[in-house]
């Protein structure tokens, strides 16, 4: 604000309405030229019909792009071999489901016909309750402060929320940075007389800074969410507990958690349904390693799909089609609580 | 600003700041540091050389060896601290190493006495110098150029067609009573169940069948067709009365003149949101290119980052340099909309 007041106000108005007015006149000719197409179809079809004919660039986007591949995605799970194209491609059944289901025992991905499959269940089913829990929990607790009577509360919401705005990659990389040999965090811990960790070739700890990287990239969205809850929030009834003598513990507990408790929920099940996607950090962070240590199941996917030497496109398709419709039952519990939430 | 009165009572305790009161600022304080300093860490890092990259434990700052032209030698020379013989030390720039030895001369006085000393008894002079060169060279030897360039064309391209048929789609769902108005609606909310990472084969197969892998269009088109921005736009455009519509109509504007002259402009505020979002979709997305792109001339700048840091002798000095590049963007947005984006995301759940 202050250093704006430096430039004459008159010229900063004047080069804005400039840019202004060239991006309108741009604009309306963009549009005009447009014009007669749209005008002979509507004197074919009616004002009715252009209805459609406003729907269709988006229906279309989505029918070819979205609805025929979930389609297609079934008829890739119940066929065979690495062929792209549908006809050469031998039926097979629910052979591909049956290879991914196989297993002696379902809690030693050792005894599983895929075990790389059940390795990535296994860590994914691990992450996504760590995540889950400490997501929720940090988001809560920054939404809380935030919420309270602090000083430049603009500012630290801001603070919060900045790395959701980077991009997984960049975010992988940032920390990476940090964390790797002769980074930062292992300078800190010579300097306090430790050894050096090697944070991302270590099993344990790689899995531990999988879960940490993406809250840390997260959780400034869902606190926001939070956040909006707890403002919705009349503070009469805080005024009128507080003239009842009530403890802020108890208020907190009577009126805080169950009003909040509808966004703590859509959160809850957000978080979810990102967490079981995990992919794009993670891959660039570890790569999935060290072993298969951090191998999620959308790099199981994608590996199985295109990375490895052999494509096995079926076996691909029939591992997202278990994992989208785990995906489809939590969206609708999302859906019919945000529905319940409102009414 | 803050003023005064408001910092005396930002606090939760009657006479000054309580137990929760300092639990809270901590938090704030450490959270301040966990979520700015990284990025300040990597920007820092991605002005440093290469030399200066490998030392462990690090500089804060980028430093260099100090550097000092001096009058009848073609280069800056490199200046160490030397121990004189009466005792005291001197600045003085190395102009010839002798086997174990070093000739030193005074920088500011490149005719004096020539100096010699143990190249074992002198130290480095370092000075803060930012290696500029780190931003320029992948830009030349690597195509970190033609990356950038590649996500711009995405970033733009990719958000103006998303806010015209998304728009155009909008209209029609909330300004048009027609047959199949209520099952399109709901086919497209549907539609948010299904996330890139379940389709990931059959879609690459479409993609591919069209001829669109290895092609910019492969990126921008099948993602753009959002049902957030739908959903966003028309509940927003539900607030247009349609009185305005329908004036306009009898004056005969013609359907696609009504849309761009009256609806578009009215629903400025949510095109904006979604404007900004998709930008930063586009310019952040990618599992997808990783999919659709193969060939390094179209790889966009997350690909081209994380391709050059699968290489087995990473160069992070070029490395960082170009995340700063990739991020620099998306923080310029968020510096000066940061309104739109919180907005955005507290109304919507949009991310």
């Amino acid at each position: 604000m202050c250093r704006r007041a430096a430039i004459p106000a008159r010229l900063q108005s004047s080069t804005r309405e400039r840019a202004l007015r060239i991006a309108g006149r741009f604009y309306a000719a963009l549009m005009r030229s447009v014009e007669p197409p749209f005008a002979w179809l509507q004197k074919q079809v009616g004002i009715r019909g252009m209805a459609y004919a406003f729907v269709l660039p988006n229906l279309l986007v989505f029918g070819i792009f979205v609805a025929l591949p979930m389609i297609l995605n079934i008829w890739y799970a119940v066929t065979g071999s690495n062929r792209l194209s549908l006809v050469e491609r031998p039926f097979l059944g629910a052979e591909n489901f049956r290879v991914l289901l196989e297993c002696k025992d379902y809690f030693d991905a050792n005894s599983c016909a895929q075990d790389r499959f059940w390795r990535a269940v296994h860590n994914t089913m691990l992450f996504v309750a760590l995540q889950v829990a400490a997501m929720v929990l940090l988001s809560l607790l920054t939404a809380l402060i935030l919420n309270g009577r602090i000083l430049a509360r603009g500012f630290f919401r801001a603070v919060f929320f900045f790395p959701v705005l980077l991009s997984p990659v960049v975010v992988a990389l940032i920390w990476k940075w940090i964390l790797q040999r002769d980074g930062l965090l292992n300078a800190f811990i010579v300097g306090a007389g430790g050894e050096r960790v090697p944070f991302l070739n270590d099993p344990s700890w790689a899995f531990f800074w999988t879960i940490f990287v993406s809250v840390w990239a997260h959780m400034g969205f869902y606190s926001l969410i939070l956040l909006a809850g707890l403002q919705a929030i009349p503070a009469d009834l805080y005024e009128a507990a507080e003239m009842d003598g009530t403890t802020r513990w108890r208020a907190f507990h009577r009126i805080t958690l169950p009003l909040l408790m509808p966004n703590i929920v859509v959160v809850l099940v957000l978080t979810i349904i990102r967490a079981v996607q995990a992919f794009d950090e993670i891959y660039v962070l570890t790569g999935g390693g060290p072993g298969t240590a951090t191998q999620y199941i959308v790099q199981f996917i994608y590996e199985t799909a295109f990375a490895n030497q052999v494509h096995l496109l079926g076996l691909a398709s029939a591992a997202s089609i278990l994992v989208g419709s785990v995906l489809m039952v939590l969206t609708l519990v999302q859906l019919r609580i945000s529905y319940h939430g409102k009414n | 600003m803050v003023s005064a009165r408001n910092f005396l009572t930002a606090y939760h305790g009657k006479r000054g700041p309580n137990f929760v009161d300092w639990l809270s600022y901590f938090y704030l304080v450490l959270g301040l540091i966990l979520m700015f300093g990284p990025a300040v860490w990597l920007a820092l890092s991605s002005f440093k050389t290469q030399a200066a990259l490998i030392e462990f434990p690090p500089q804060l700052m980028p430093s260099g060896h100090k550097l000092a032209p001096a009058a009848g030698h073609y280069k800056p020379l490199p200046v160490y601290r030397v121990p004189m013989p009466g005792g005291d030390v001197a600045e003085l720039a190395l102009t010839r190493r002798i086997g174990l030895q070093g000739n030193f001369i005074d920088p500011a006085k490149p005719d004096g006495d020539i100096v010699r000393a143990l190249m074992s008894a002198v130290t480095p002079v370092r000075e803060t110098r930012f290696a500029f060169e780190n931003y320029t060279e992948p830009m030349k030897r690597f195509r970190f150029d033609r990356y950038f360039l590649n996500s711009v064309i995405v970033t733009v391209a990719a958000t103006i067609i998303t806010l015209l048929i998304n728009a155009m789609c909008a209209f029609a769902l909330s300004k048009y009573e027609f047959r199949g108005r209520n099952a399109i609606f709901i086919f497209i909310l549907s539609t948010l169940m299904v996330p890139i990472s379940v389709i990931l084969v059959p879609a690459f197969v479409v993609v591919n069948a069209l001829g669109m892998t290895n092609s910019l269009w492969g990126v921008i088109l099948p993602p753009a067709a959002t049902p957030t921005g739908v959903f966003l736009l028309r509940q927003y455009m539900l607030t247009i009365p349609d009185e305005l519509v329908d004036a306009a109509r009898m004056d005969g504007a013609s359907e696609w003149r009504v849309f761009w002259r009256i609806i578009l402009p009215l629903s400025a505020p949510a095109l904006a949101v979604l404007a900004i979002f998709s930008m930063m979709w586009r310019w952040n997305d990618f599992l997808w290119p990783l999919i659709v792109l193969n060939r390094e001339e179209v790889f966009t700048l997350q690909l081209g980052l994380a391709a050059f840091q699968g290489e087995l002798d990473t160069q992070w000095h070029y490395l960082l340099a170009m995340t700063v590049v990739t991020l620099l963007p998306v923080v310029a947005i968020f510096a000066f909309l940061q309104k739109y984006v919180t907005t955005g995301i507290a109304s919507t759940g949009l991310k």
